[in-house]
């Protein structure tokens, strides 16, 4: 028994890894035609990723793209395809900067105002693609996607200058009003410090560290443990079979979709309640669709979207350190990340007939055996 | 005349299952060839084999005297045969003329499309074999049977002279089928070769020179059409050297376990597909339903477990109305349904064999503990299922892919008795499956009726109707026909009821 757990290991493995070795290896060609040292390049990025600031940075980093991937993977499993994720954060974030900037709670109480407001918002916006889904039939990539649109440009980009911050003396911010201490969540430092060094350069790790894990161990119990959960890989797996089990489609999607923007509504919280504390324009973009990819690299599985966030984080946070060190260019960072991708894809599927082969002669030996 | 076509020993093989076995027949130049058999017989693979889509395992295909070893569809297209699907593949916003000439488009100097050479060619076409359609129309315009015309002038376009047609009837009403008969008359009378695939007997009989019976992956016979009769057909297609699933004395209560109220279901196109259809069933009585597929029979079942609404209709489950309830809400009141595609409808492939057995389940123990999911329970309860069943397979975690046809229905069979619901649907329930397995399952569902299930048995498979059932009805187009007492009747007679045949004699 214990090879064949073994064997599953590798197997399971075997994808991600291969995947890695092939976008290092087609870095480095990419490198070397542009004229840089590969080696010089990795081993910056490397040397520069042991540092404990760097690993703040790291953490930081991965938190919200990890949440944004479990916000993708709740449709994924189910095969819906939730593109919005970008449009659901954005939206979320600035409806509870602007509500929770409005509000007078005690310490903590309101720091779980603004993430209940951001959570209920994103939630709903997803749900109006699911309610087209189910009524309509529209298709959730597309109005995914222009809801994004309407989101990003259309509601945000009308009311931001409506919520600008004033100031004392009159003159507007950059941004909607921050939000009272009240509501910030308190760092992690304390915590890293007790095993390490103290952290220097004003680098602070995100209390949202913590709802990134639960939300990972909610994600976990709900589609592996929880009836609801088997009835989304049920959906997910062949729907009209899920049907003929009594599964209800509609309210799947319904749930699906509106789960996956609950936890869309989180994706902007790191810089809501631990960075600058009000939507302004340098709010962080793009997480959406960062977690998109980090659902696909991860499998939709709990413990793989950690690493795939982890090595997003990386490759995100190295590519500052290659363009001071002139080490390369900052972009190849993103070439990289376009390559494990592909290669991933690949390589998960050459590891998926692997296995299917497997299983079927195990089960023609169990069969033969028997009979 | 020579030989169009010539099959010798054509065989495919999927994991578990032989779709074709030796299949060896040959088709006349210029005759309308059809090609015969239940659902699922392995008329479509082999179709697909001929149209250069999969390629065989074993076998030699010779196409005018030459042999043949197509690698894709556009080998097969090269060799002069052409493929009319069942479900069209046109598109709807293209006028005819642009679907016609789509993937093979004339062009002048500089890739400009040439739509003055495509019109004349079509026009050609169009006279050689007189097919009339406007070149201008939109096809969603279109009526069916017209579009099916496109679909035709399609093949011609490109220069087949052999048309292979799967289930052209399918989709259309008895005066589309006259046209489309009338167009394929005049295919012929212009040299074409036709091979057409139906199960649909009395039609088959109307267009056919000529008929090759298929029956589970093996080629049967070739009958010329004039020799034989529609009972004819429906005996080789079914068989009758099969194991006897034969019950013993009747078990039939009094109590009422299903009662099925004026069913009515409309179609897409708002024609009734089962019209008006009541029945009842007691508990420890099997109801049979005989009738050619595509009579309202998937139809009926999607609106007793729930899966559609019925325009209008009561189903009773024990004197409860359920009319109004979920699939899950009449499962949990004590259905059972073993769909009639176990890949489709009926599996998750790639989920594990306790996943399978909960699905279903996954809301009561010992599926479920409350809101959660209860492994243990579940790997015993499935664990008990591959006992009972005789499921061959190493273990709970094995993907259901992993095993064999039967195995798989045995799994399903499994599921849905294991629960003892008060009524269990069975479509096609050994379809597909080995001899071994269909005994097994014919015994299951034997011991069901004993303890006092009432069963819903809807099959091809005329000797398992017979064998099986305490009363058999006849479906045909859409309505009960018929009652029979299945231990008077022969598989030949309730054929011609199935056909149409006795109805319209008058027989009985």
């Amino acid at each position: 028994m214990n090879t064949s757990w073994t064997r599953r290991l590798v197997l399971a493995l075997a994808a991600p890894v291969s995947a890695f070795v092939f976008a290092f290896l087609l870095s480095s060609i990419v490198l070397i035609l542009s004229s840089y040292n590969p080696i010089a390049a990795y081993s910056e990025m490397i040397n520069n990723a042991v540092k404990l600031e760097s690993i703040i940075d790291m953490l930081n980093e991965a938190t919200p793209l990890y949440i944004s991937g479990v916000a993708a993977a709740i449709g994924f499993r189910m095969n819906l395809f939730n593109i919005g994720v970008e449009g659901q954060y954005q939206l979320a974030a600035f409806a509870a900067a602007v509500i929770g900037a409005k509000v007078v709670l005690p310490n903590g109480l309101h720091m779980l105002f603004v993430m209940g407001v951001a959570m209920i918002v994103g939630g709903l916006y997803s749900g109006l693609a699911g309610l087209l889904k189910v009524t309509r039939g529209v298709n959730e990539v597309i109005s995914t996607i222009m809801l994004n649109s309407v989101a990003t440009l259309g509601i945000i980009a009308g009311l931001f200058p409506r919520f600008l911050e004033e100031k004392a003396d009159g003159a507007v911010g950059l941004g909607t009003t921050p939000l009272a201490e009240t509501a910030w969540i308190p760092n992690l430092n304390g915590v890293v410090q007790i095993f390490t060094r103290d952290i220097v350069k004003g680098r602070k790790l995100t209390g949202i560290l913590v709802v990134a894990i639960v939300v990972g161990i909610l994600y976990h119990l709900f589609i592996n443990r929880s009836r609801l959960g088997f009835d989304v890989r049920a959906t997910g797996m062949n729907p009209l079979a899920a049907k003929v089990g009594g599964v209800p489609s509609k309210k799947m999607i319904l749930l699906a979709m509106g789960l996956s923007g609950v936890v869309a509504g989180l994706v902007g919280l790191p810089d809501l309640l631990s960075k600058s504390h009000s939507y302004d324009q340098g709010f962080t973009k793009l997480r959406g669709f960062a977690g998109i990819a980090v659902a696909l690299l991860g499998r939709n599985h709990p413990g793989g979207m950690v690493g795939a966030a982890l090595l997003f984080a990386f490759l995100n946070t190295s590519s500052g350190v290659l363009q001071i060190s002139k080490t390369a260019s900052s972009e190849i960072v993103t070439i990289m990340q376009g390559i494990i991708l592909l290669a991933a894809v690949v390589a998960y599927q050459m590891v998926a007939q692997v296995r299917q082969r497997e299983e079927i002669k195990a089960a023609s030996e169990a069969t033969g055996a028997n009979a | 005349m020579s030989t169009a076509i010539e099959l010798i020993g054509i065989t495919k093989r999927f994991p578990g299952v032989i779709a074709n076995d030796n299949i060896n027949f040959s088709v006349e130049e210029g005759e309308i060839h059809a090609i015969c058999g239940e659902n699922g017989a392995g008329k479509s693979t082999l179709m697909k084999i001929l149209y250069g889509m999969q390629p065989a395992d074993e076998g030699v295909m010779k196409v005018n005297g030459v042999e043949v070893d197509f690698s894709s569809p556009t080998d097969a297209i090269a060799a002069g045969i052409g493929m009319v699907h069942q479900h069209f593949m046109l598109a709807d916003q293209f006028s005819v003329i642009e679907n016609v000439i789509l993937g093979s488009e004339p062009t002048t100097v500089g890739g400009i499309l040439d739509f003055d050479t495509a019109k004349t060619h079509l026009a050609e076409v169009g006279d050689a074999y007189g097919l009339t359609i406007d070149p201008d129309d939109f096809v969603s315009e279109l009526e069916v049977g017209e579009r099916q015309r496109v679909e035709i002038i399609k093949v011609l376009y490109r220069g087949a002279n052999i048309l292979i047609l799967d289930e052209p009837t399918a989709v259309l009403v008895p005066q589309e089928v006259e046209a489309l008969f009338d167009n394929l008359r005049e295919l012929k009378a212009a040299g074409s070769t036709i091979i057409f695939i139906d199960h649909k007997l009395q039609e088959v009989l109307e267009i056919s020179d000529r008929i090759t019976i298929i029956r589970r992956g093996k080629s049967i016979t070739t009958v010329n059409a004039a020799d034989v009769t529609a009972g004819d057909l429906a005996e080789l297609m079914v068989g009758e050297e099969l194991p006897s699933p034969e019950t013993t004395e009747s078990t039939v209560t009094d109590v009422v376990a299903l009662e099925v109220q004026n069913i009515t279901v409309l179609d897409e196109y708002g024609r009734p597909v089962v019209h008006d259809v009541s029945f009842k069933i007691h508990q420890g009585e099997v109801l049979g339903i005989a009738g050619i597929e595509g009579n309202g029979q998937g139809e009926l079942v999607d609106a007793i477990v729930g899966m559609e609404r019925p325009l209008s209709g009561s189903v009773y489950l024990g004197g409860l109305d359920v009319s109004l309830k979920s699939v899950r809400q009449r499962r949990d009141e004590g259905f059972g349904y073993v769909p009639k595609d176990r890949h489709e409808a009926g599996l998750l492939l790639v989920a594990p064999l306790w996943e399978n057995a909960a699905l279903g389940h996954q809301t009561k123990p010992p599926f479920a503990k409350g809101w959660w999911i209860d492994r243990k329970g579940s790997h015993q309860r499935t664990d008990e299922i591959r006992e009972r069943f005789d499921v061959r397979s190493p273990n709970a975690d094995v993907a259901a892919h992993a095993l064999s046809g039967g195995n798989q229905q045995k799994l399903i069979i499994g599921r849905e008795l294991i629960g003892d619901p008060k009524v269990i649907i069975l479509a096609h329930p050994t379809r597909g499956i080995d001899v071994g397995a269909q005994a097994a399952v014919w015994n299951e569902i034997r011991s069901a009726r004993a303890a006092g299930q009432a069963s819903l048995l809807i099959s091809a498979d005329l000797d398992e109707l017979i064998g099986l059932s305490d009363r058999i009805v006849v479906m045909f187009h859409g309505k009960l026909v018929a009652e029979l007492d299945p231990a008077e009747i022969t598989p030949r007679l309730l054929g011609s009821y199935m056909t149409g045949a006795a109805l319209q004699g008058g027989a009985q």
